[in-house]
């Protein structure tokens, strides 16, 4: 299929990008990496009337270590946290799960903000950046602001984004010496959109849990954090029964929907499954940077 | 003159090597030119109005608007050609009683699936196309569909075609032996159904077209992504009433077929109105989507067995029902009932019991048409045939190697026919057998799979035998009333240079034709392989043929390159001993030249043959006028098909409590007779292999309870991938048919033929010790949950 005829504008500024937001007569959307877009827009799911690319900008680019936090441009490709060594360094959870993230013509293309702002349930990055305690970096034509993670991702394809509104940054907190995360996700194929995937980042106190945050991908509307889950780990030790109550607690916590692959309850069974695998690797024994890429 | 193509050692000896392909490096070089590459002056974009509904009436049609809308040539309903273009009806006469209902290119009155063709739309470019259907407006008034396999048969169905009076294609009928008897006081007897999905091709290349018709000269050309442009010249002309000779169908590059790309498509039969309609050339590529919801798909069987055995593990009788739905009509020209027709016959083959009985009954069913694709029927025959058998075998405690060796047909009683009427020429059942279980080292596998279970890990191993159907004789279509060759032809001539042509009725699609073809010509006439280039697909330039379905390319294909070569190498040695005033049977030709037999000493190069040849003739004696452009027509003769055999072995990790399989190996050990390149066997038999592990993990299509196909793209339908698929290992057993000089089978199916049956077979194999099993492909994570007792 071929996409409808639009109008095409290429940005090099922020600034820029909202002003021909503001001039826009219909439909516009923002162009990125383009790996959601562009397949949208040639099956005709969207049709905007103006395109406003926004890939160019430069200073939604770059890894930094600002103030104690990592702040990663919007427009940082997935493959790039596979190399950087900022992102290995402060924030391991994103290496760890950039691999997962279908191929890699379309991580060298694909934007960890595109990811976000998409907000398709199945993506890696929203449920990594739940895990990491994130804030968003958000520009829009009512000025800058910033919005935690946590509440961001509202429903399939739902965020806080107002209309206009661009991601421009994610900031991570710096990783912690007693820090530690997982990843991993259950997916039919390699590159495949999961069944369900799980991200964790917490932090030990000795061989205690002092601090827990899992979020999964695939299991419900949204990513979401499994707060029960985190509730029954916090302040304990790993032990199986530590692990088989956060087990069960995630009926509690996860609303899984159904789909051509899987039925409710078997995308829970497979949640629980998996949250005790990714704990498995969740260990204060385990490299900082984690168990398994 | 050397002319045996047996002998590897022999000077020219190519048949029988691996050699490199020649068109490899300009296709990954991106150098092919498909018919998508191909852009002709004054060419138009088809799109077309597709059915949302799976069955509806067309109340109305409102075209007027996407008329007037920019760059729009044409738009085209069903009754405009259905004034051009005569109906077509996809039954065959050997099949007795089936029936079909007539079909045009596009919907006429009603829609019977969800992507159905209703209305074209022809414009300047395929977007302009895509804007303006989304303005055409059609009115429909729904109708009940029948989307389950029971469906179309319960009492009141509603009928898909009022005029057949029933939802029932065809059904047949086969009984053999005493299958009572058999059943009666039989030590076990094992009773099971089986499903399987529907799934499809999917090819690299999509189908594509572009119809090329000039009134001037009533002349048609077609530049068709096919595997067949013969069968397609005879149909384009006759349901168009041109004249045969005036249609030209040429197939460049073909990115795969895989037997989808021979079925006549609506699409495709409407192109060809729209050119003439409009005058001027029209394009078509079918997108993914379209694919998906126009292309064959193949399978969707529904089987319940059963098998009887003796205490000491000899099979008595199996007794098989199987239900298989095609769509909502029979496909053209070859029906949508050889599958289930292959599926009755085929089960069984490899074993040596008479009891046999079958019931088939082919229903319609208001989804996309199917028909035959890589394997017709046999994965579906051989994952049934072998899911007894080894539910048999653990019955009665017997190994799965020894339970086939007790039952095999074995070589002291070849020639032998099946009960279904298979006529086998040789098989050679006792030696893969052997041969797998060395190759596989069978007992340290047995070994480490009781390790594991002790760790918890759930291993399987499965074994799965298979005879395939190839180099098919006029049996298979022909004597239905099909025009559809079962011969193929071949010219070979030698260039000015001392080079050769071949120009050859079958066809090259990615498989490696024109490299066994050369190979076979190259070892004929004593030349290098790059002194050969073969030329496929065109109807204006090469022999008429049956071109490339059902394993007949090497076979029949190159018997008939054979032949040819060697009626070329008789000519150019006969005028090489005028020439050389020496003895006709003193001379060889070796390395591009005319040598001394005995000696090898070289006498005169082929290039300077040529040069006398076509520039001083007048040197030549009076009565003497060299051929050297021969053309050669081959046809089998001896046995209907010639039968190949093999065992195939699968190994597995099952995680149990997540319904995921590894698959750790393949091994395949397969006899296509004479192997003339044996890198493209095994790539054959290896891609093959991926097709079958596709069906049985992977690939289905699904749909929504109102007939929608819900997961029509490549995120949703999933393919086999290089990253979970396993090593396949592959040896050969050699026994050529001793009907053609060349020896040679087919092989691009045997791959596929029992690929699901050996998964299931494994998978079944680690979950036994669960007291579980699975019969229904594919395998999905889902399935295994469940039969594990979660979800």
């Amino acid at each position: 299929m071929k996409a409808r005829a639009f109008d095409y504008v290429r940005v090099s500024t922020i600034d820029d990008a909202l002003a021909a937001c503001a001039r826009a007569s219909g439909d516009f959307c923002y162009l990125a990496g383009g790996q959601s877009v562009v397949p949208s827009l040639s099956l005709r799911l969207q049709a905007p009337q103006l395109v406003i690319d926004i890939s160019r900008i430069k200073e939604m680019r770059g890894i930094a270590l600002i103030d104690g936090a990592l702040r990663i441009g919007a427009l940082t490709r997935h493959a790039e946290m596979l190399i950087s060594p900022e992102i290995a360094r402060h924030a391991p959870l994103l290496r760890l799960a950039a691999p997962h993230i279908a191929h890699p013509a379309i991580r060298n293309k694909g934007t960890i903000g595109g990811s976000i702002a998409l907000a398709d349930p199945a993506a890696e990055f929203p449920a990594v950046v739940l895990a990491l305690d994130a804030e968003l970096e958000i520009a829009g034509p009512d000025g800058r602001r910033r919005a935690k993670a946590d509440g961001f991702f509202k429903g399939i394809y739902e965020t806080g984004l107002e209309p206009g509104e661009i991601l421009t940054a994610i900031i991570v907190p710096q990783f912690g010496e007693n820090d530690r995360c997982a990843f991993d996700e259950l997916a039919r194929r390699h590159g495949d959109y999961a069944l369900v995937g799980c991200a964790i980042q917490g932090r030990f106190a000795g061989n205690d849990v002092e601090a827990i945050r899992i979020a999964f991908l695939s299991a419900g509307p949204t990513q979401k954090r499994a707060r029960n889950a985190e509730v029954v780990i916090t302040g304990h030790r790993l032990s199986p029964k530590t692990i088989a109550d956060a087990q069960s607690a995630l009926e509690l916590d996860l609303d899984p929907t159904e789909d051509e692959q899987t039925t409710a309850t078997m995308r829970l069974h497979l949640a629980r499954v998996l949250l005790g695998r990714v704990l498995g690797q969740f260990s204060c024994d385990s490299p900082r940077g984690g168990g398994r890429a | 003159m050397s002319l045996s193509p047996h002998k590897p050692d022999s000077p020219n000896a190519l048949i029988g090597r691996s050699v490199a392909r020649p068109n490899a490096k300009r296709l990954l070089a991106g150098r092919g030119r498909y018919v998508t590459d191909i852009q002709l002056p004054r060419m138009l974009h088809a799109a077309f109005v597709r059915s949302p509904y799976a069955h509806a009436n067309i109340v109305s049609i409102d075209t007027s608007c996407a008329a007037t809308m920019r760059g729009v040539c044409l738009v085209a309903t069903g009754e405009d050609l259905a004034k051009l273009c005569k109906p077509w009806v996809g039954t065959l006469d050997h099949f007795a009683g089936m029936k079909s209902p007539p079909q045009l290119p596009l919907a006429v009155g009603k829609v019977v699936w969800a992507g159905q063709a209703v209305v074209a739309v022809v414009a300047g470019t395929r977007a302009q196309a895509e804007d303006a259907i989304e303005h055409v407006a059609i009115e429909f008034e729904e109708l009940e569909p029948v989307i389950d396999i029971d469906a179309a048969r319960a009492i009141d169905a509603t009928l898909i075609n009022p005029d057949l009076g029933s939802n029932v294609a065809f059904h047949a009928k086969i009984e053999s032996g005493n299958v009572e008897d058999a059943f009666r006081d039989a030590a076990a007897v094992i009773e099971k159904a089986y499903l399987f999905g529907r799934h499809t091709a999917v090819t690299l290349e999509p189908r594509a077209i572009i119809a090329d018709y000039d009134p001037t000269e009533e002349r048609l050309t077609v530049h068709h992504s096919t595997q067949t442009p013969y069968q397609f010249q005879d149909l384009y002309s006759r349901h168009y009433g041109l004249r045969e000779a005036r249609v030209r169908v040429v197939a460049p590059d073909v990115g795969g077929s895989f037997g989808m790309k021979l079925h006549v498509y609506h699409e495709d039969m409407a192109v060809v109105g729209l050119s003439i309609m409009s005058g001027r050339p029209v394009k078509f590529v079918a997108d993914r989507i379209e694919s998906f919801v126009s292309d064959i798909h193949a399978r969707d069987h529904r089987i319940k067995a059963r098998i009887a055995v003796e205490a000491d593990g000899i099979i008595r009788g199996m007794d098989v029902d199987d239900v298989t739905a095609v769509g909502p009509f029979s496909t053209y020209p070859r029906t949508s009932v050889v599958e289930g027709n292959q599926v009755v016959r085929l089960i069984g083959a490899p074993y040596r019991f008479r009891n046999y009985r079958a019931n088939l009954d082919v229903v319609f069913q208001n989804k996309v048409q199917t028909s035959q694709y890589r394997a017709v029927g046999h994965p579906i025959a051989f994952a049934v045939t072998e899911a007894l058998v080894d539910s048999a075998a653990r019955k009665l405690g017997i190994d799965p190697f020894e339970m086939r060796r007790r039952n095999i047909v074995t070589q002291d009683m070849y020639p032998y026919t099946s009960p279904t009427g298979y006529k086998f020429e040789r098989l050679s059942h006792e030696a893969c057998l052997d041969k797998l279980h060395a190759l596989m080292d069978y007992p340290r596998l047995r070994r480490e799979q009781a390790e594991f279970r002790r760790r918890g890990i759930h291993r399987g191993i499965g074994i799965a035998m298979f005879v395939e159907i190839t180099n098919p004789s006029p049996a298979f279509y022909g004597v239905g009333g099909a025009r559809i060759s079962a011969q193929d032809g071949a010219v070979v001539k030698v260039t000015p240079s001392g080079e050769v042509h071949c120009l050859i009725s079958v066809g090259e699609h990615g498989q490696g034709t024109e490299t066994i073809v050369g190979q076979i010509i190259a070892e004929q006439l004593g030349i290098p392989m790059d002194a050969v280039r073969v030329f496929t697909g065109d109807t204006d330039i090469t022999p008429h043929g049956g071109a490339n379905w059902a394993c007949r390319g090497a076979g029949i294909g190159g018997e008939t390159a054979l032949q040819a070569g060697r009626a070329l190498k008789r000519n150019l040695l006969a005028v090489a001993a005028i020439i050389l005033q020496a003895r006709l049977e003193d001379l060889d030709m070796r390395d591009g030249e005319v040598v001394d037999a005995a000696t090898g000493i070289p006498r005169i190069s082929l290039a300077e043959i040529a040069r006398i040849c076509y520039f001083r003739s007048d040197t030549l004696p009076r009565d003497v006028t060299p051929q050297l452009s021969v053309a050669h027509h081959y046809s089998p003769k001896g046995y209907p098909f010639a039968f190949t055999n093999g065992v195939q072995a699968c190994h597995v990790e099952v995680d149990v409590e997540t319904g995921f399989v590894k698959i750790l190996k393949v091994w395949v050990v397969e006899d296509c007779g004479r192997i003339i390149n044996p890198m493209l066997v095994e790539e054959q038999v290896r891609g093959g292999v991926v097709q079958g592990l596709g069906a049985a993990f992977f690939e289905e299509c699904l749909y929504s309870d109102n007939g929608q196909l819900r997961n029509g793209s490549l995120a949703d339908y999933l393919v086999p991938m290089a990253g979970e698929m396993p090593d396949i290992e592959i040896a050969h057993v050699e026994t050529p048919t001793l009907d053609t000089e060349l020896g040679a089978k087919g092989c691009g199916e045997a791959g596929t033929a029992a690929a699901s049956a050996a998964a299931m077979n494994a998978v079944n194999d680690a979950i036994a010790p669960l007291g579980v099993s699975v019969s229904q492909i594919p395998m999905t994570p889902q399935r295994l949950l469940r039969v594990l007792g979660y979800a």
